[in-house]
Parts: structure tokens; C-alpha cells; sequence
């Protein structure tokens, strides 16, 4: 089955439809599909709701998706960084479910792995615990948190040989394994593409069972917050 | 600046929290004053983990080699060192809540004396998110609370009981403050020791919460 695509609107082309639930890789503006936001900007899907750690910033990441109004609303753990992002939150027009970090990317993790539902401590007692089941196991406290499954994942990984075998670089990964393994269909951008066998089997990172379509194109790759020392101090 | 801060300043701060860790650590050490902490950690064997997905964190790189995909959970560009291991947000969060990381040295807009710590939302203003800092203080073996004992008024943000939303209940073992450090123990807390030039009274006087000896 071939995976590889020519660009992001042809790797999307027929999955996308107004109302629906997008699971993003990506942590602050690391490791992003930038080029598959894009492009959902480009094709203008509507009332999206979208689970991703944080919403980009103004221009950029999805950042986009806010700016032209396509996002109804947010499942993230913060959103600090995006002035558009808090205007629409503060005036109404945009829904956000604050979701725990980690019980953002264990609902993926979950959802992936046919898990419906699992019990954390994180947030008991705390808002997020509001309207949630709690159970007592051995004594503590635990909340009833759903697993999360995505009509699509949108992800970035650095290598993939043809078959989707992935491989992230460096704190790039974050959110995206889980990201990939949560949707009905994946749709991963990498930089680069090579042939299958020239990946070592024991180093991929998520195994292209995961990755249904593919493409490979050219990154900004921005930098939040960009922090230096001066050869000086070494 | 609150340059009218009594006791320790954020560096005394910060060294007196590095006396908390121990050699062969695993710690995971929030923005502000607890990003500090790694600067006073001297010889001792200590491994930071960065909740985005990486144990083994390194100083800020020279200039000229940021890498965009290196960054902390600041969104800092950040470096690598020979130990450092990538992984993903699931497992990041999985060592967390499993209780693989030995402690987290975390900032505080309030601290009850039953442990309850507020460090994540005011009501009305901006509201930004929790990030990861639920997951920490649930799972963490160790919880210690680096912070102001008052705000800019004055006022005690060691409480009785929190008025701000919470980020965790009864999660805090130990607060380190201007003034002093403080264990939540039955009962309320108890006074450990007090900040150069700060008495027992001023640092009882400055704290709302109930103090057992």
C-alpha cells in the first residue's frame, strides 16, 4: 500500500470534514506538523475541534486554524502563548477543555491502545476532578479520565522510510507518538523520506502500523524562546 | 524588585532548596526561582527531567547553536549532555505519575498547612493552563514548594486553607520561603529553620497557617 504523498493537500485529501476531532503532535512550536496545519487552514474545515498540548502561536502552528476561526474548541494543558487564542477564549467564541499534561498524552496513549478509560490521582481534588468518577484503590484517591480517539492525528516526525516506520529527533518526539497511535488516520510530514531497509529496526521510534499517509517537506521550525550563554561562562 | 525582602533572596533561595537533593536523583525543577536550583547543585550526581520528554537536561546552548528541536518545558532552547535520554509525553508523564522522579522543586501563589498547594490559576485573570504541574505534584515522591511567604501586600501565602483553585491536595512535604523552610506535618507546620536574621516570631508572624512545634 503505498503511504508516501506528493504534499499536505494530497496526504489530506478526503479525510477532512467540518466537526471534527484532531489530535496534533507537537509541544509549544517543537515538533509540530506546521505543514499539515497549513494546509487544513488552506482547505477551510470548520468547528474543528482540536487535542494538542498548546495551540501555537499568533501566525503560526495553530495559531492559523485560530486566526481564520476554524477551531470550536481546544483540548490542551496551556495555551500561555497566543494573544488571538485569548481573545476568542475570553469573548466565547472558542471552547477549551484544560486537560493535565500527562492526562492529555495518557488519553492519547489510551485511546490508541483501545483503552476507553483509566484512573489517575492527577487532579483529584482539584477542578479537573469535577463530574468525574473517583475510585479508591488501596486506600487513595483516584479520577476516571477517557481514553481519546481522533477522527485524525496530524504529526511531525525527522526520518520515515516508505513504509511509515518513524523516527523523531531529539525533544521533537513529545506529544507526537501518541498523537500518531490515538487517530482513526494518521497523516505524519517529515523531513526526509528514504528507502525501506535503510532505517535500523532496533532505533524506529513508532512502527508505520501507525502512519497511514506520509509526506516529506521543508520545515521553519520556529523558536519559542530562544535562551543562550555566552562562550564566556563555559 | 522587592528589594524590602526579608531573609533570603531568590539565589539563597535556590541554594538552600539544591540542599533537598540528593546524589542520584532524578528532579524535575519548575520555571522562576526552581530553574535556579541547578545552579547549586555542586558535585552532587543530580539528573533534571524536562516533562516534554527528556532526562538528562543541559545548560543553555552558546549562541549560534539553538536547535529548535531541543527545548525544555519552558520552551527554552536547552542542550544535551552525555547521559540525556529522549522519550515521548506518554512515558514522560508515565515515570511522573509512577513515581519515578525523586522530586519536584515547584513555585507556589499559595500553600495551605495541609499540604494543598494554588500554583496555576487566578480566577478572572488570564488563565493559562496547568501544563504538567498537576501530574508532578500527584506523582512526585517528594513535593518542595520555592516561593515569597507574602505577596506585594503583605499578605500571607502560607494559609490556612487555599483561596485560590488548586493544582493538587494535601501534595506539598516541604515549603522554602524568603524566610524560612517549613515541613507540612500533622497538624499544620512545623518550623525547620529560619532565613539569616529572620526569628522564629517574624516567620510565625508572617504565616497564617498553624504552626506546631
Amino acid at each position: 500500500m503505498k503511504k508516501v504523498y506528493g504534499s499536505a493537500a494530497e496526504a489530506l485529501d478526503g479525510l477532512l470534514f467540518d466537526g471534527m476531532l484532531i489530535a496534533a503532535g507537537g509541544f509549544g512550536l517543537c515538533g509540530i506538523p506546521e505543514l499539515l496545519i497549513a494546509a487544513i487552514r488552506d482547505a477551510g474545515t470548520k468547528d474543528l475541534t482540536v487535542a494538542s498540548n498548546n495551540a501555537g502561536v499568533d501566525g503560526f502552528g495553530l495559531g492559523l486554524l485560530l486566526e481564520t476561526k476554524q477551531v470550536k474548541k481546544m483540548i490542551s494543558s496551556y495555551v500561555g502563548e497566543n494573544a488571538e487564542f485569548m481573545r476568542q477564549y475570553l469573548s466565547g467564541e472558542l471552547e477549551l477543555e484544560f486537560n493535565p499534561q500527562g492526562t492529555l498524552a495518557e488519553r492519547m496513549r489510551a485511546g490508541g491502545a483501545g483503552i476507553p478509560g483509566f484512573y489517575t490521582k492527577t487532579g483529584v481534588g482539584t477542578v479537573i476532578a469535577e463530574g468525574k468518577e473517583v475510585k479508591t484503590f488501596d486506600g487513595q484517591d483516584y479520577i476516571l479520565e477517557r481514553g481519546l480517539v481522533a477522527d485524525l492525528s496530524i504529526v511531525k516526525a525527522w526520518k520515515a522510510d516508505e513504509t511509515g516506520n518513524l523516527v523523531f529527533r531529539k525533544s521533537a518526539r513529545n506529544f507526537n507518538p501518541p498523537a500518531a497511535t490515538c487517530g482513526k488516520t494518521c497523516v505524519v510530514e517529515v523531513e526526509e523520506i528514504v528507502p525501506a531497509g535503510s532505517l535500523d529496526p532496533d532505533k524506529i521510534h513508532l512502527p508505520g502500523i501507525y502512519v497511514h499517509r506520509l509526506i516529506q517537506g521543508e520545515h521553519e521550525k520556529r523558536i519559542e524562546q530562544r535562551t543562550t550563554r555566552k562562550r564566556e561562562e563555559a | 524588585m522587592a528589594a524590602e525582602t526579608k531573609g533570603w533572596d531568590r539565589n539563597q533561595m535556590a541554594a538552600r532548596a539544591a540542599q533537598e537533593l540528593e546524589d542520584g536523583m532524578y528532579v524535575n525543577l519548575g520555571i522562576g526561582i526552581p530553574t535556579l536550583v541547578a545552579n547549586y547543585v555542586g558535585d552532587k550526581d543530580i539528573t533534571l527531567q524536562s516533562e516534554n520528554g527528556m532526562l538528562g537536561m543541559g545548560p543553555f546552548p552558546y549562541e549560534g547553536e539553538e536547535d529548535p528541536d531541543l527545548i525544555n518545558a519552558g520552551k527554552q532552547t536547552i542542550t544535551e549532555l552525555p547521559r540525556t535520554a529522549y522519550f515521548d509525553s506518554a512515558m514522560s508523564f508515565a515515570m511522573i505519575r509512577g513515581g519515578k522522579i525523586a522530586a519536584a522543586i515547584l513555585g507556589a501563589m499559595e500553600v495551605a498547612e495541609n499540604g494543598d498547594l494554588a500554583n496555576w490559576m487566578i480566577p478572572g485573570k488570564l488563565v493559562k493552563g496547568m501544563g504538567g504541574a498537576m501530574d508532578l505534584v500527584a506523582g512526585v515522591g517528594r513535593v518542595i514548594v520555592v516561593m515569597d511567604h507574602t505577596n506585594k501586600h503583605g499578605d500571607s501565602k502560607v494559609l490556612k486553607e487555599c483561596t485560590l483553585p488548586l493544582t493538587g491536595k494535601g501534595v506539598v512535604d516541604r515549603i522554602i520561603s524568603n524566610l524560612g523552610v517549613l515541613d507540612v506535618v500533622e497538624g499544620g507546620l512545623r518550623i525547620v529553620e529560619t532565613a539569616e536574621g529572620v526569628t522564629r516570631d517574624e516567620l510565625r508572624a508572617a504565616t497564617e497557617a498553624t504552626i506546631v512545634d
